[in-house]
């Protein structure tokens, strides 16, 4: 234990080595590091590896959870490409994804920027927009669920003060996906601002001096300053928002689970909440079809990581442009 | 200099109004979880605090096995918490300062799980639990998060910056063996990256959902969370009352962020950076 460095050795030295015989001495010399790092490898292992191939596998199989699985080739991917309630999932998690993200970064944007040139009382500024982010979604979910109520909502009770017909809310197609992006946005544009926030206190000063030196007005400096300076972070927070639009599941699901009208996972009047994520719930967890269920998880899959390599290529190259 | 300050009033207009937009759910809850479910159908509808939390509260406590999943919360987030700091911290210190066969490998690895959605491996997961015996109890929940590959890739960049080479050194030629020079130098050093992810840790076992909803199959024995869901579930005409249900669920957290609110936002940001 007393050959461990804390500065890693330079290249090793050239020629062949007895292999075997090397790896046997360094789990001799190394075996607490190994050790240290082994929990979460193992837990990988168990938790996640061995389970992603073994869906992989399901997909292929026909199996209610219970009895033997039977192998029926590629019939679940068949079914997924005809099914209409997969494709209005689809459809529908992407309209939510875009009614929330857009707005979210754009008014993240916004508070970083009058958050970076406000002095006094940043942190409490922070703090106070940081907050919906450590919320509890079920909770804060059936507090909109209240608030977006036809007959005893809030935002009716407004409405009709101000001599508005009633909206319901709920009910419709499009008013039930602008509640769900309200809620989203409403846990994220904190929490985006604050990323925004780090990368604009991150900018050099001298680099706004020299434009202002150079002549440059407060709208030239931020497209050609800031939004570039803020590349990586920007490009951050698409990725992550589109990884996490696409799994949007707690929200539809706690939103209209209390409407006993309706299945409690069908995503509300018409499924137009039933996003993909609670679609792949519904028949996996609920109707039992685990392979259809682990077919839907794979086709959602392929669609995020669509979505993602897209949007980094159209952040990537827009930021090329302007730059 | 009237100008300037007029701007800076404006700024500070706007950024309030933002806050109220930020914070009005958390009053709204606490109105509704006040008052009768008949205040709220009134019109125009009571914007004040009322008399009937406790009365709200009671018939929360009737209704579902508070206690109970709110125990169930606690023990999960305080051991999920503890193991991901030991696991995370310990995985996070051997990457950041040593190099051994395999290790640039193995943290790339590590980084590569990031990629892998939680989605795709519920079902098996599922199956393993049922498969170990697990399903419905809180095992299955604590075991499989005890470490993670944001934990330890976020702790050593932390570990990286705070524990200087030299005092490793030190240790060492003092005679202090690896296991030593994490418990005894590394630990005391790295507190506060430690207070950034056990809080971080806390508010997402917390506030998990999905899992615990599909892998804790016997109703009377759930998480704060699922129970609130179910409240919502079989009783969304007795409003003030499902809100105070939602009170009680936020209220916790609010209280333990608030404390460590400062520190933490700050160490998001910094975070952000590097990632």
């Amino acid at each position: 234990m007393t050959d461990t460095r804390t500065t890693p050795p330079r290249e090793a030295p050239p020629g062949p080595r007895p292999a075997a015989g090397r790896r046997r001495g360094a789990l001799r010399t190394y075996w607490p590091h190994y050790l240290a790092i082994s929990p979460f490898y193992l837990l990988f292992l168990v938790f996640g590896l061995v389970p992603v191939l073994f869906s992989l596998y399901l997909a292929f199989q026909h199996w209610d959870g219970i009895g033997d699985m039977q192998f029926v080739g590629l019939r679940n991917f068949q079914f997924l490409m005809k099914d209409s309630t997969f494709w209005l999932s689809l459809y529908n998690t992407f309209v939510i994804w875009i009614m929330s993200t857009v707005p979210m970064l754009f008014l993240a944007l916004v508070v970083a920027v009058l958050l970076n040139s406000s002095v006094r009382f940043t942190s409490f500024y922070r703090i106070a927009y940081f907050i919906p982010n450590v919320t509890s979604l079920v909770a804060i979910a059936i507090v909109f669920g209240a608030v977006f109520s036809t007959n005893q909502g809030l935002i009716n009770a407004i409405l009709g003060w101000l001599h508005i017909g009633a909206v319901p809310w709920l009910s419709n197609e499009w008013t039930i996906k602008v509640v769900i992006a309200s809620l989203i946005t409403w846990q994220w544009t904190g929490y985006n601002a604050i990323l925004y926030l780090a990368g604009l206190q991150a900018i050099p000063t001298e680099m706004y001096e020299a434009a202002k030196i150079d002549g440059a007005g407060p709208v030239q400096t931020f497209f050609r300053i800031t939004i570039p300076q803020l590349r990586p972070i920007i490009l951050f927070t698409v990725v992550v928002s589109t990884i996490n639009g696409m799994q949007t599941f707690t929200e539809p699901q706690v939103l209209f689970g209390g409407n006993a009208s309706i299945n409690p996972n069908s995503g509300g009047p018409g499924q137009a909440g039933l996003t993909a994520i609670l679609y792949f719930y519904r028949e996996a967890f609920s109707n039992n079809d685990y392979g259809y269920g682990a077919a839907i998880a794979w086709a959602v899959f392929v669609v995020i990581l669509l979505f993602t390599a897209i949007n980094w290529r159209l952040v990537q190259r827009r930021e090329k442009g302007s730059a | 200099m009237t100008a300037t300050r007029l701007k800076k009033l404006a700024l500070h207009l706007a950024m309030l109004v933002g806050v109220l937009i930020s914070l009005f759910p958390f009053y709204w809850t606490a109105v509704m979880a006040t008052n009768t479910t008949r205040d709220m159908y009134r019109t125009p509808p009571k914007l004040v605090f009322g008399p009937e939390l406790f009365s709200n509260i009671a018939r929360v406590f009737e209704n579902i096995d508070f206690m109970g999943s709110l125990l169930n919360t606690v023990i999960v987030a305080c051991c999920t918490t503890v193991l991901v700091l030991f696991f995370d911290s310990l995985a996070a210190f051997t990457f950041a300062k040593y190099q051994f066969p395999g290790s640039r490998a193995l943290f790339g690895v590590l980084l590569l799980t990031f990629m892998l959605p939680a989605q795709l491996s519920l079902i098996p997961q599922f199956v393993v639990m049922v498969n170990i015996g697990w399903v419905g109890t809180i095992k299955a929940l604590i075991i499989p998060a005890s470490a993670n590959a944001f934990g330890i890739f976020w702790m050593r960049q932390y570990i990286k910056g705070a524990v200087p080479d030299e005092l490793i050194a030190a240790a060492r030629l003092d005679g202090a063996g690896f296991f030593r020079q994490y418990w005894n130098v590394a630990l005391p050093v790295i507190r506060p990256g430690l207070a950034f992810l056990g809080i971080f840790t806390f508010i997402g076992a917390w506030n998990d959902y999905a899992w615990p909803l599909i892998v804790l199959t016997d109703p009377s024995n759930v998480t704060l969370q699922v129970a609130l869901s179910q409240l919502n579930t079989s009783h969304n005409t007795d409003f003030s009352m499902v809100m105070a249900g939602a009170l009680l669920a936020i209220a916790p957290l609010v209280v333990v962020f608030a404390v460590f609110a400062r520190s933490f936002v700050a160490d998001a940001m910094k975070g952000a950076l590097r990632g």
